[in-house]
């Protein structure tokens, strides 16, 4: 275990920056999510850090030392790739246990390992099998054993679950956190599901074309996440755009929401308030509900204001009484409205 | 109605297309077992003509030296492609294309025309004709299969379980070793049986670069069929094609040619 830290690390393909001055810490034994859209940048991070990738500039550190000069088979990771990359010609064992025979285990201690981290990740009785021959979800957990079974230093999970039906990958998920928390190993991942970084990352950084533009725990970073792209991102939002007025923001419609104001600010769908009758308070706007959309246990109502689609959600039948087509007022406390940079 | 009659279509053509590769070969063992010198009907049969192909020094002399130097050159030729093509995916490196682009020529050109080419070059630097120049020459004929069969079952190797043993700790030997090798080994195999193929089946660099008395099989039924064919000749083909055809149905058996399914 240790921690890891990348200093300004640049790497360019092309014209193009995958990696643009990027200075990060990865704590000891946290689990950190790198979150953002494709090209953004974070595998290369990631492949960086594991040793695929070779800085135009910068440095990357495990442990306190630099290890631009250590080749990837020397710098004592782990690794779960997003095809799993288990090796077809080996049995599930003797996938787990490859990290041992490179590293001159014996076999009586390499098959008690294995066997202990098999048990670990629910697969025991499956050592014999082919990965072939097992289901999306175990070649999965097969693969995090193989890459954890040598006690690496760091583990490095790039779009792991990605790959998994979207029930399976909510099992998974809890299934990842108790193993990384059992094992207590640094883990960084990749991934563009912001839902899968929310539920499983200690901290998280958001990336975008090769800048890394917010790090925190996901609570900060959803409840501030500080500019219209996180807050994009991270979640859904109903960006508010205006001009600032000594008085507050004045948006396109005439409405003034009082208050210290921005001139980009953003409002949480599940935030919003619905109502057929004018709201009490002046932070609201008068707009027309175009589609009520059920989904088992929470609805959604895509609102059309001044020709921008906004989206409330709420418990299953909270927006029941109003009807498709209906002017609606939405509302909501000041607190909840977030001030953005654009 | 249409489709049944395309389909029927499809049968009579491939039957056809059967009866084309194969009655001759049919025709040429069934005459092997026939008394009569001159393939005269009736069909009696016997077994004289491999009983004098059993007592023929010469044919077996010369099949014996063919198998020897496709064997070898199979060797060679498996190695030192199978080692390129790995290069080659591995590595990008100045004139990598160009490299590539030249591997093809050597299966297009005329073998007559490469042939002569290297009579000439061997000639030039005074390698004499002789059993050393026929493995060279073989071995330059065959590289470009076993590299040609070999990097296309590399091109379907996902390049994260490379990837995925260095992160374990792997050195590139390793890698090579216990993931990348496994992976094309239908490939090489594939590329070995071509390689042996081209050898042995080769006759215009052999007839060009072996030293008369000491010729290969080809080289040796050419020269006996000017001379008056005799259903000796017959006889050792007929051999020759059941044990390629062994070989063929052994590797088919633990190799899916064409990748996986």
């Amino acid at each position: 275990m240790a921690e890891v830290r990348v200093e300004r690390l640049v790497k360019s393909y092309g014209a193009a920056r995958a990696l643009d001055e990027v200075t990060l810490d990865f704590p000891d034994g946290g689990f950190f999510g790198l979150l953002g859209p494709s090209g953004s940048g974070k595998t290369t991070l990631l492949r960086a850090i594991a040793g695929f990738v070779a800085p135009d500039a910068g440095h990357v550190f495990i442990a306190g030392r630099p290890v631009e000069d250590v080749p990837v088979e020397a710098r004592e990771i782990g690794m779960v790739f997003q095809s799993y990359a288990l090796f077809p010609n080996m049995t599930v064992a003797e996938n787990v246990g490859f990290g041992l025979a490179v590293r001159k285990i014996s076999g009586a201690e390499r098959a008690r390992r294995v066997a202990e981290v098999l048990e670990l990740v629910q697969l025991g009785p499956y050592g014999a099998r082919k990965p072939q021959q097992l289901s999306g979800g175990q070649r999965q957990r097969v693969a995090m054993a193989r890459a954890i079974v040598t006690r690496p230093r760091v583990l490095l999970l790039d779009e792991p679950l990605s790959a998994l039906d979207k029930a399976l990958r909510v099992d998974m998920q809890i299934e990842l956190k108790r193993i990384q928390r059992e094992v207590g190993i640094t883990t960084i991942f990749v991934t563009h599901d912001q839902e899968e970084a929310l539920s499983l990352s200690d901290r998280i950084g958001i990336l975008r074309d090769g800048r890394l533009i917010r790090t925190g725990t996901p609570r900060e970073v959803y409840s501030a996440p500080g500019d219209a792209f996180t807050a994009r991102f991270l979640g859904e939002a109903n960006i508010l755009r205006g001009s600032v007025e000594p008085a507050g923001l004045r948006l396109a419609d005439g409405t003034l929401l009082p208050g210290r104001a921005t001139a980009c600010m953003a409002v949480r769908p599940e935030h919003l308030r619905l109502t057929a009758a004018e709201p009490a308070t002046s932070h609201r706007l008068r707009l027309r509900l175009v589609q009520r959309i059920f989904g088992g246990a929470s609805g959604t109502a895509v609102l059309d204001w001044q020709g921008q689609r906004l989206k409330a959600t709420g418990p299953d039948d909270t927006f029941a009484d109003l009807a498709e087509g209906q002017e609606v007022w939405a509302s909501w406390t000041p607190d909840r409205a977030l001030p953005l940079t654009d | 109605m249409t489709n049944r009659l395309l389909a029927r279509l499809g049968h009579l053509y491939l039957g056809l297309i059967l009866v084309f590769l194969y009655a001759p070969i049919l025709v040429m063992a069934a005459m092997s077992f026939n008394r009569s010198e001159f393939y005269q009907l009736p069909f009696d049969f016997t077994t004289d003509w491999y009983a004098k192909l059993w007592h023929n020094g010469e044919i077996l002399a010369a099949a014996g030296r063919s198998v020897w130097i496709a064997g070898t050159v199979t060797a060679i030729a498996t190695v030192l492609g199978t080692a390129a093509s790995i290069a080659l995916y591995r590595h990008s490196f100045p004139g990598k294309a160009l490299l590539r682009a030249l591997l093809f020529p050597p299966i297009a050109i005329p073998w007559l025309i490469t042939g002569t080419a290297m009579l000439v070059f061997f000639f030039g630097i005074g390698l004499d004709r002789g059993t050393p120049a026929v493995i060279i020459g073989h071995v330059a004929l065959a590289l470009p299969y076993v590299i040609v069969v070999v990097s296309s079952r590399l091109a379907t190797l996902d390049p994260a379980l490379e990837e995925a043993a260095r992160s374990l700790g792997a050195r590139p030997w390793t890698v090579t070793r216990a993931v990348t090798i496994p992976w094309i080994l239908p490939g090489i195999i594939a590329g070995a049986l071509f390689a042996f193929a081209v050898s042995f089946d080769q006759f215009v660099v052999s007839y060009f670069l072996s030293e008369p008395g000491d010729s290969t099989l080809p080289v040796l039924i050419y020269t006996s069929i000017r001379k008056g064919f005799t259903p000796e000749i017959n006889a050792v083909s007929t051999l020759i094609i059941a044990v390629s055809m062994a070989l063929m149905l052994l590797a088919a058996r633990r190799v899916r040619f064409g990748g996986e399914d």
